[in-house]
């Protein structure tokens, strides 16, 4: 795939060149059902584009990566900027579980900012940002940017529960409008944010798409934007053990600008893909099930999947 | 020679890092994070005549103390690595040895073929014996089928591009399997690569990183005590990390160490051992 882009858009082409770094947790808190992660990692938050993500090494003996969508970057005193991630632990044995009970102070590699970022449209038009659970983490900065070049942002975001609905009330800062739906109704609409984004884009009209979340939502997205006749940029979690394209281990079926099917490193080509290139048929389910004596999956609050 | 270079045949390497076939990208990724001509090489993802898709995700897997992958040599084909893989490497100074795989003798040997006039090729790698042992690829379990593989491909090479053997991880028959390809113009072998393994749905895979050292110790072991290879240069496969595993397979009788899932787990792991080994000569 050799563009991501929305006509009229700033083309995001390669992530400017990545750093690696040794980064210092500095600050660690509860987030509903997550954990937020602040890391100082110089050189990382002024590099950062929205739809970046950077990559950790969890010590010598969990060899492979772990990717995390960037959900901030801000100025902290004595560290520059720093990056936030959004974690969400609990399965057991997981890198994430791990890395949720590491102390303030904990020094872990880090590389970032990797992948393709969100193209941005140049002119100020409207736009519907969906995002599931932690992974719409990595909407929020892009609703500032989009914001400050005077688009109109609107927000669908879902979860399972409260517990898991990311910063509803942070959103509503940024944009025009926020709809909540929850699988059990115990915050804003109940439902999911499938059966709630028709309603949603026949309403606001929206010229771009932008979804970040599991495969079905992402696919949900990139029909809608279809149909609608608009523009999709989905942000594709693809299980990535290096996260830094040296493996191609992290397969992303796409349809290159000539038509052909193709595949493409989901970690330098993506993780942000126009939806109207990816293959979805080719990329549903998990990507990690297998029979019985494969352990339950665990994925990350970003591209990269865990073993447990 | 000056210090710390090293002979594969008649190509001259300025350090003993290479960088291991398919844990270095196109070469590109690997470049943001390592000078490419300050490697001792840059080992290629295994190309093929054709273009190959590779299996659908999971490809990598952890391990206690290591990474099972099972890539299945994906690849975009000859035509597209020479076209824009190749001269890429060579612009950015890497000494590059092209790693090939293929679905038989033929293929293999018009691999040599098309590669004896590419410019910028420093050597050829053959990949015959890939621990994932993909579909529609020769498999040379045997070591007279990997002394086949060799000469097939050296046949039409120039005589100064040195052909590297790389071996299965077969302890017992390591020694037999490097007499036979050097027999048939091998001049260089690299023991001790990923192990045969398989991922947890039973695919088979190669296992790397650290969990394989001590194999790779042992292969360089059974080199030394069973068979006399005159000049022919040895690169050590999986697992080393360090640059005290560096030195300790150079100590064991390896000219130079191949690193790979070191890279997977750290980008910068090559530079760091080029300056860790640079800082204080072996
Ligand atoms: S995760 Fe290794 S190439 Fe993408």
């Amino acid at each position: 795939m050799t563009s991501a882009a929305v006509p009229g858009s700033r083309a995001p082409g390669p992530s400017v060149a990545p750093v690696h770094v040794e980064a210092e947790l500095l600050a660690t808190r509860r987030l509903g059902a997550y954990r937020l992660l602040t890391f100082a990692a110089a050189g990382v938050a002024e590099r950062f584009r929205p739809g970046a993500v950077v990559a950790l090494s969890l010590g010598p003996e969990r060899l492979a990566r772990r990717s995390f969508w960037v959900h901030r970057v801000r100025p902290v005193g004595g560290h520059g900027a720093s990056v936030d991630v959004v974690l969400a632990p609990g399965a057991p044995g997981s890198g994430s579980a791990w890395l949720a009970a590491q102390p303030v102070g904990t020094r872990l590699p880090l590389t970032g900012p990797l992948g393709r970022p969100f193209a941005l449209p140049r002119e100020p038009v409207d736009c519907l940002l969906v995002g599931v659970e932690a992974s719409a983490a990595v909407l929020f900065p892009l609703a500032e940017r989009l914001r400050e070049r005077g688009c109109g942002v609107h927000l669908l975001l879902g979860a399972r529960d409260e517990a898991h609905l990311l910063s509803a009330l942070e959103a509503r800062r940024t944009a025009r409008s926020v709809t909540v739906v929850t699988a059990d109704g115990s915050v804003g609409r109940r439902g999911d944010v499938g059966g709630a984004l028709p309603e949603r884009v026949a309403r606001l009209d929206p010229d771009v798409l932008y979804a970040a979340g599991p495969l079905p939502t992402l696919h949900a997205v990139a029909a809608a934007a279809e149909a609608h006749g608009a523009w999709s940029q989905t942000a594709v979690e693809v299980p990535s053990p290096c996260a830094t394209g040296l493996c191609h281990g992290c397969p992303l079926p796409v349809v290159g600008e000539d038509g052909a099917p193709r595949e493409v490193r989901a970690c330098t080509e993506g993780p942000v893909v126009r939806g109207d290139r990816v293959r979805w048929a080719d990329l549903t389910g998990d990507p990690w099930a297998g029979p019985a004596a494969d352990p339950a999956p665990v994925r990350a609050a970003g591209p990269a999947g865990e073993r447990p | 020679m000056s210090a710390g270079e090293v002979r594969l045949g008649a190509l001259r390497l300025p350090g003993p890092v290479v960088v291991a076939a398919g844990c270095g990208g196109t070469g590109r990724e690997l470049a943001g994070f390592v000078d490419l001509s300050r490697l001792g090489a840059f080992t290629t993802r295994s190309v093929t005549r054709d273009p190959r898709p590779g299996p659908p995700g999971p490809r990598l897997v952890e391990a206690p103390s290591g990474l099972l992958h099972a890539t299945g040599l994906a690849n975009p084909g000859l035509q597209h690595f020479l076209a824009v893989e190749l001269p890429w490497l060579v612009a950015a100074g890497a000494r590059v040895v092209v790693s090939v795989s293929g679905a038989d003798l033929g293929e293999y040997a018009e691999l040599g073929r098309r590669l004896a006039h590419a410019p910028g090729v420093a050597a050829v790698e053959v990949a015959a014996t890939s621990p994932e042992e993909p579909p529609g690829l020769l498999s040379a379990r045997e070591p007279f089928h990997a002394a086949s593989v060799v000469g097939a491909v050296r046949r039409d090479l120039p005589v100064d591009l040195p052909v590297v053997a790389k071996l299965r991880a077969d302890v017992p028959r390591v020694a037999e399997a490097a007499r036979a390809v050097v027999d048939a113009g091998a001049a260089a072998v690299v023991v001790g690569g990923a192990l045969p393994a398989a991922l947890p749905d039973g695919r088979p895979a190669g296992l790397g990183g650290p969990a394989a050292l001590p194999v790779t110790r042992r292969c360089l072991a059974e080199l030394r005590e069973r068979v006399d290879l005159g000049g022919v240069a040895v690169l050590a496969g999986a697992g080393a990390t360090t640059a005290a595993d560096v030195r300790g397979l150079l100590a064991a009788g390896a000219d130079a160490v191949q690193v790979g899932t070191a890279l997977l787990h750290d980008p910068t792991a090559a530079a760091r051992l080029v300056d860790d080994l640079e800082e204080t000569p072996a």
